[in-house]
């Protein structure tokens, strides 16, 4: 592949085209973005074949952009293990949100323009996968976040969509301004923000040698835009209500790719990371950690009290980034690509799952107003369940099981604490626990309110779920321990096949937790919808149990009041401020400078009434005479003017005689 | 007998002085315009003339000059004509003498 560029480029084409059409057909703008996305998919199966015989490569594509005197900015494209495993599950993944959206939004009356947005971001995130420059990937990281505001607001008829967008792109903006911050310190130090360029890029041996002990601050400040696109505490409440965008978005962007961006980038600018690491331990990785730590644990506790089904999901998205960032932070970089990867699968098909649950249902998203749907929706029941045991990390059968032990083992080997190590433990009961209450709300029991004419979705929608959910199943293959065939690709080493590894003491922990998780779920939610001695149908058994802790939860343990009450106040303290200097202050500044022109003006004025105009009328007086004088010349009868000529002309001709 | 010079500038006068006296004393426009075509044939007439009885005759760029003042000419009848057409349009009428709106 010597045009890596051609892979972002295909459903940036696609998208362009389709809005540069007044009124595009349905259909068309369908298929080609469709199309586009089948073409990215297959330019990256095209360059990633040949690399299944190497171990440990990088291709890297660097170019000029301008000089801008006698520094030139160059920019580049990298293709290595980590893009590779990257660019292949977000077209393939996007490839099958692409086709779900065909049918989820079928009757929308903006459907063309959503195609035109989702061709967009899927551009963007194929560009920041395969940047080689620091400043190319913020480039695309912020057109990503674009296209995701463009996409939570797309029913911008809603003032609900429409905060949430707004929410997403400000909360988004402030980890930004951590990374553009980086990024700078960066470049002071080390001239340069290409990734690789023969030994002097940023990230290899030369480059980093020049930035010393900044490193550390460098890589925080980049974490924190990480923080910012991945949802991590404390920056992650823009990533549930992102939620109120269409289903296939909440899938594609705020569940399988985007959010993933930050684990990424994490993963891409590793080396700033453990720069100068003791024991594979360093402050900033630490920092990961724990950020990870309170994130993972936080929001899957939060989403045992959610009821609305994409919020679960949404909340399930933010914990398992967290369990990815501690994977990084302990130093199991392809542990938590691994994972990354695995959860793009399994997380779009649980949120087309649940687009096929909503769709079905008529646009309910109450999960204690379903129940019973599995007769009704056999094929999303199915794919649905594959999905949730998938995330819970069952073990053996389903690729999340795998990742999660191949974190927890890493994480067990941290040398500063084995703290992290238990709280992920309780991350995995908790996991398995709310999942277990969410398909038993909305499959199990009896139909509630809305099902009564809940429908299975058309066969557009429920192939991306069959495939999704194969994907999910079969991905394990190639991430057990007795093949670890994507860790190795992804660490650059050789595989070997060794049976014996395939049963582990981890896979034993493993199980207990999730049958743990899962056993306690289906005991205490046993009768959840239903009435249960003097509880009523509508509570929640935990909310009639611990009515406290579940308000607490419920409302997301106050965090976005907490903000509202800081930071927000905070914000608009500062604005009542600046509206007060600027009335009263500054314009009081500007009213009088205003006075004394005012003055000067009336001075000024003066001189010109009566000094300068008197001269200037007699002038013109003068003129209007002359004027006068001269059009009275002007008859008006053409022939006189004819005759005019002529007698100047023998005048002429009679001068001419005369003088020869 | 052959013609001089003379003979064809006396002609030549004796047309411009024609189209002059239309051109200044008719009223109606069209015989103003043709006034203005006959001192045209006269200073073409002129043209030919001159370069007839010039020192080097063979270069032919008195009739080079003549046919480029014809196809002015043609050029400016028209655009005369259509004016005439547009005024009377306008005016209903094509008397000079009733068109001095550009009276000072």
């Amino acid at each position: 592949m010597n045009h890596l560029w051609l892979i972002p480029a295909v459903p940036f084409a696609g998208s362009l085209i389709i809005l540069s059409f007044p009124n595009p057909r349905r259909r068309s703008a369908a298929a080609l973005a469709v199309a586009g996305q089948v073409a990215a998919l297959a330019l990256s199966v095209l360059a990633f074949l040949p690399t299944l015989q190497t171990n440990g490569f990088r291709a890297v594509q660097n170019f000029t952009w301008f000089t801008f005197g006698d520094n030139p900015l160059r920019l580049g494209f990298v293709f290595d293990p980590l893009a590779a495993a990257m660019l292949l599950m977000i077209t393939l993944v996007g490839l099958c949100i692409f086709v779900f959206s065909i049918g989820y939004m079928a009757e929308d009356k903006n459907f063309v323009r959503f195609f035109a947005y989702l061709s967009f971001f899927s551009g963007a995130m194929l560009g920041v996968v395969i940047a080689n420059s620091l400043l190319l990937l913020f480039i695309f990281w912020e057109l990503v976040g674009l296209a995701s505001y463009l996409l939570i607001g797309f029913w911008i008829e809603r003032p609900s969509a429409a905060a949430a967008a707004k929410k997403a792109f400000i909360t988004t903006r402030i980890g930004d301004m951590g990374f553009f911050l980086g990024m700078l310190w960066l470049y002071n130090r080390s001239g340069t923000l290409l990734f690789y360029d023969d030994g002097k890029g940023c990230l290899e041996s030369a480059g980093l040698a020049m930035l010393g002990a900044s490193a550390t601050f460098i890589a925080l400040l980049i974490f924190f835009g990480a923080v910012g696109k991945s949802g991590q505490f404390p920056l992650h409440v823009w990533l549930p209500d992102a939620m109120e965008g269409p289903t296939p978005v909440s899938a594609l962007i705020h569940a399988a790719t985007m959010v993933a961006a930050g684990v990424f980038l994490v993963a891409r600018v590793y080396p700033l990371f453990s720069l100068g690491a003791i024991n594979g331990v360093t402050s900033s990785l630490t920092v990961v950690v724990w950020i990870g730590v309170i994130t993972a644990l936080m929001a899957a506790l939060i989403a045992i009290a959610q009821a609305d089904i994409k919020r679960i999901l949404a909340y399930s998205t933010v914990s398992q980034l967290g369990l990815m960032m501690v994977s990084l932070g302990v130093g199991g970089v392809a542990a938590g690509i691994m994972h990354l990867v695995a959860h793009g699968f399994f997380k779009a098909l649980l949120f087309l799952g649940s687009g096929s649950v909503i769709h079905g249902c008529h646009g309910e998203q109450d999960i204690r107003k379903m129940g019973g749907l599995r007769r009704f929706m056999p094929v999303t029941f199915v794919t649905y369940a594959i999905g949730m045991m998938a995330l819970s990390g069952v073990p053996f059968f389903f690729s999340g099981g795998w990742t999660k032990e191949e974190i927890l083992h890493d994480v067990g080997y941290w040398p500063p604490s084995h703290a992290p190590y238990y709280l992920m433990f309780a991350g995995v009961v908790l996991t398995a626990l709310y999942m277990t209450r969410q398909i038993i709300y909305v499959f199990f029991g009896d139909p509630r309110v809305s099902p009564e004419h809940a429908h299975e979705s058309p066969r557009v929608m429920t192939m991306p779920l069959i495939v999704l959910a194969l994907g999910a199943i079969l991905l394990s293959v190639v991430l057990t321990p007795a093949w670890p065939w994507l860790h190795e690709y992804l660490t650059g080493e050789a595989v070997h096949v060794e049976i014996g590894r395939l049963i582990q003491p981890m896979l034993f922990v493993s199980l207990a937790l999730v049958s743990a998780g899962i056993g306690v779920g289906f005991w205490m939610y046993r009768k959840a919808g239903m009435q249960d001695g003097d509880r009523p149908a509508e509570i929640d058994p935990l909310e009639y149990a611990q009515p406290g802790l579940f308000r607490f939860l419920a409302n997301k343990m106050w965090i976005d009041e907490l903000y509202a009450h800081t930071v927000i106040a905070f914000g608009w303290m500062a604005a009542r401020l600046s509206d007060w200097l600027d009335r009263y202050f500054w314009d009081g500044l500007v009213r009088g400078l205003g006075a004394i022109g005012q003055v000067f003006a009336m001075f000024t004025s003066g001189v010109d009434e009566r000094g300068i105009n008197a001269g200037v009328d007699e002038t013109t007086v003068g003129a209007r005479g002359l004027g006068r004088l001269m059009s009275a010349a002007h008859s008006g009868q053409i022939q006189i003017y004819l005759g005019v000529v002529a007698i100047g002309m023998l005048a002429l001709l009679l001068l001419y005689a005369w003088l020869a | 007998m052959t013609p001089t010079l003379q003979a064809f500038l006396i002609v030549s006068a004796a047309l411009f002085s024609i189209g002059l006296l239309a051109a200044l004393s008719r009223r109606h426009a069209i015989f103003i315009l043709i006034g203005i075509e006959l001192m045209l044939a006269a200073a073409n007439l002129n043209f030919i003339a001159f370069w007839r009885f010039a020192p080097q005759p063979h270069q032919p760029t008195g009739v080079m000059l003549a046919i480029f003042s014809i196809a002015i000419s043609a050029a400016e009848a028209a655009v005369g004509l259509a004016m005439v057409i547009a005024v009377y349009r306008h005016y209903h009428t094509t008397n000079v003498d009733q068109l001095d709106q550009l009276k000072g």
